[in-house]
């Protein structure tokens, strides 16, 4: 059989997918589009124990498309009402798949400011839920972007979640509930299960090589396990998506909706 | 009952606000936000205040009409929009103090201040710059076996809050239409009084509804003023009634700077909310804005 075609924001989506693969009932919250899909493929494949909402205030039973509704009623299982989000979030049962600004070898990221703190380069959004999300909760990202300016060198500009710098915590006791999970890139899929939680290269993306990967992060990596390749979205996968994403919002996601696979 | 008529009027409600105090907006991002009372605000010369607020277009526009002496968020932000215009432009420029936290943190510090307490304890905001830039928050060690080092949210506690609601009777009953109350009875809890504008005056009798009930979380004892403000959240949304006007959004956000006198002019300065609503399409396009979906 011929390879299957696919784009890299499929395989993204694929790979995104994949953080919650050992979620149990877990709500998880998925901003942006590739994170949304990514947490969408998961409930309606391997994990329909997940907890998703409709985006705004209510759970639902089953992903609900993206895109305008087309008629497309959401099926309501609960509310989530934003007090109870806090909630979910103090008992550590939530799972967020975000695309913060900047990222350290921590794990530490930043959306709040670049810059001076008293008068930034560029004002952000603020600090958001990350601080209490990270020190509660598990924690995975999409960056988009893989660059020494999204990867940065040294520390974020403003530390906005808890990480793995003991040097941030009382006595140097890394919070028992902090768990970065992993973090997939338009070149590379990584974890924090290097020495010491440092950031380790787990795959690569098709056709991409180590080299560009250091090339483009501002931090040292570990690359010391088997790296493999990213696994390739499936038929059945891809079969899904266009249910998720009818409209085929996926294909703005980069420039030129480049291929998956650089080799063909 | 004359002594439980709390009703009056927009610019009665900003005459309460004086310079120096400690003001919090309920509310979230671009989501029913009391915006007929903020314009309100920005026509009296009061300045320095506290703001405190999920942050949307209510704090853009304070700090764009110089209001904001101190601001406590987590986030300013017009959600369909990410990135607040206004805010930006004044936080980058470093025109008032803020004190940065974490969105759980914010509800704590109003909580603490709803149990009159001086603070309550939360892990958020450890390990982050939070703590660095703002070195008034203590860390607290748990008194039991565990011994825990934890964040001690200090109370916020504010001179008054207002919130927007659907219906409201003049005794300062108030019913919620929409499916997400945010932390508005918080705000209103940590204040020392609370003002309420609504889209609608009821009767009393209106409420006697279980259905409607559940939907009722702010006690009249906390409010004791009641202002009418038909479209009062317009450019925010007041689900299920309209949702926001993200054209009127994008030009607000266009006039960050420059065109602020411009936008004020137009919209803000001797304009009643009669005049505004009709100013910015009229009724019938507000009832027709769709809510959002994400």
């Amino acid at each position: 059989m011929e390879k299957l075609d696919y784009s890299l924001a499929e395989l993204c989506i694929v790979a995104g997918a994949e953080c919650f693969r050992e979620e149990g009932e877990t709500m998880i919250t998925v901003i942006g589009l590739v994170p949304r899909l990514a947490g969408s493929l998961a409930k309606a494949s391997f994990n329909p124990g997940l907890l998703m909402t409709d985006g705004e205030y209510y759970l639902v039973s089953e992903p609900v498309p993206v895109g305008k509704r087309d008629g497309y009623i959401p099926k309501i299982e609960g509310i989530m009402n934003y007090e109870r989000v806090f909630d979910i979030v103090n008992r550590g049962q939530r799972h967020c798949l975000i695309t913060p600004v900047q990222v350290d070898r921590y794990g530490q990221m930043n959306i709040s400011a670049i810059g001076d703190y008293v008068s930034p380069k560029a004002s952000l959004l603020g600090v958001r839920g990350y601080p209490g999300n990270t020190i509660n909760n598990r924690n995975s990202m999409f960056i988009p972007n893989h660059s020494r300016r999204s990867f940065v060198e040294g520390e974020v500009d403003v530390v906005c979640s808890a990480g793995y710098n003991p040097e941030r915590y009382p006595n140097r006791n890394i919070g028992k509930y902090v768990n970065l999970v992993r973090i997939v890139t338009n070149l590379c899929v990584m974890d924090f299960l290097g020495v010491n939680h440092a950031v380790r290269l787990v795959t690569l993306h098709s056709g991409v090589s180590m080299e560009e990967v250091r090339d483009n992060t501002g931090f040292e990596i570990e690359t010391s396990g088997e790296i493999r390749e990213t696994p390739a979205p499936t038929y059945e996968q891809l079969q899904l998506l266009d249910q998720l994403d009818p409209q085929n919002l996926r294909a703005m996601v980069f420039k030129d909706n480049p291929r998956g696979r650089r080799d063909v | 009952m004359k002594y439980l008529d709390k009703t009056t009027t927009l610019s009665d409600l900003a005459s309460e606000i004086e310079s120096g105090m400690s003001l919090g907006i309920a509310g979230w991002g671009a989501r029913r936000k009391p915006m007929a009372f903020i314009r309100e605000l920005l026509k009296t010369d009061v300045r320095d205040l506290t703001i405190v607020s999920y942050g949307g277009a209510d704090v853009g526009m304070l700090a764009s009409a110089g209001k904001i002496g101190k601001l406590i968020f987590a986030f300013v932000s017009l959600d369909a929009i990410p990135l607040e215009a206004h805010f930006r432009r004044a936080r980058q420029a470093g025109e008032f103090d803020i004190m940065e936290v974490d969105e759980g943190m914010f509800q704590d510090g109003l909580k603490a201040a709803a149990k009159r307490l001086p603070f309550l304890p939360t892990r958020a905001g450890i390990a982050t710059d939070i703590l660095k830039h703002n070195p008034d928050i203590k860390m607290v060690k748990s008194p039991y076996d565990d011994g825990e080092e934890l964040v001690a949210m200090p109370a916020i506690n504010l001179d008054i809050a207002v919130a927007h609601v659907n219906e409201a009777d003049q005794r300062g009953n108030s019913w919620i239409a929409g499916p997400d109350p945010f932390f508005d009875e918080w705000f209103c809890r940590a204040a020392q009084t609370s003002f309420l504008t609504t889209e609608k005056l009821v009767e009393t009798s209106e409420f006697d509804d279980p259905n409607k009930a559940i939907r009722m979380p702010i006690e009249r004892s906390l409010i004791s003023k009641v202002a009418v403000a038909k479209y009062g959240a317009h450019p925010t949304s007041c689900a299920p009634d309209y949702g926001f006007d993200l054209q009127h959004l994008k030009a607000y956000s266009a006039s960050a700077g420059e065109g602020w006198s411009g936008y004020r002019e137009e919209y803000v300065d001797g304009v009643n909310l009669e005049e505004y609503i009709s100013k910015v399409g009229g009724s019938e396009s507000i009832d027709n804005l769709p809510l959002p979906i994400f």
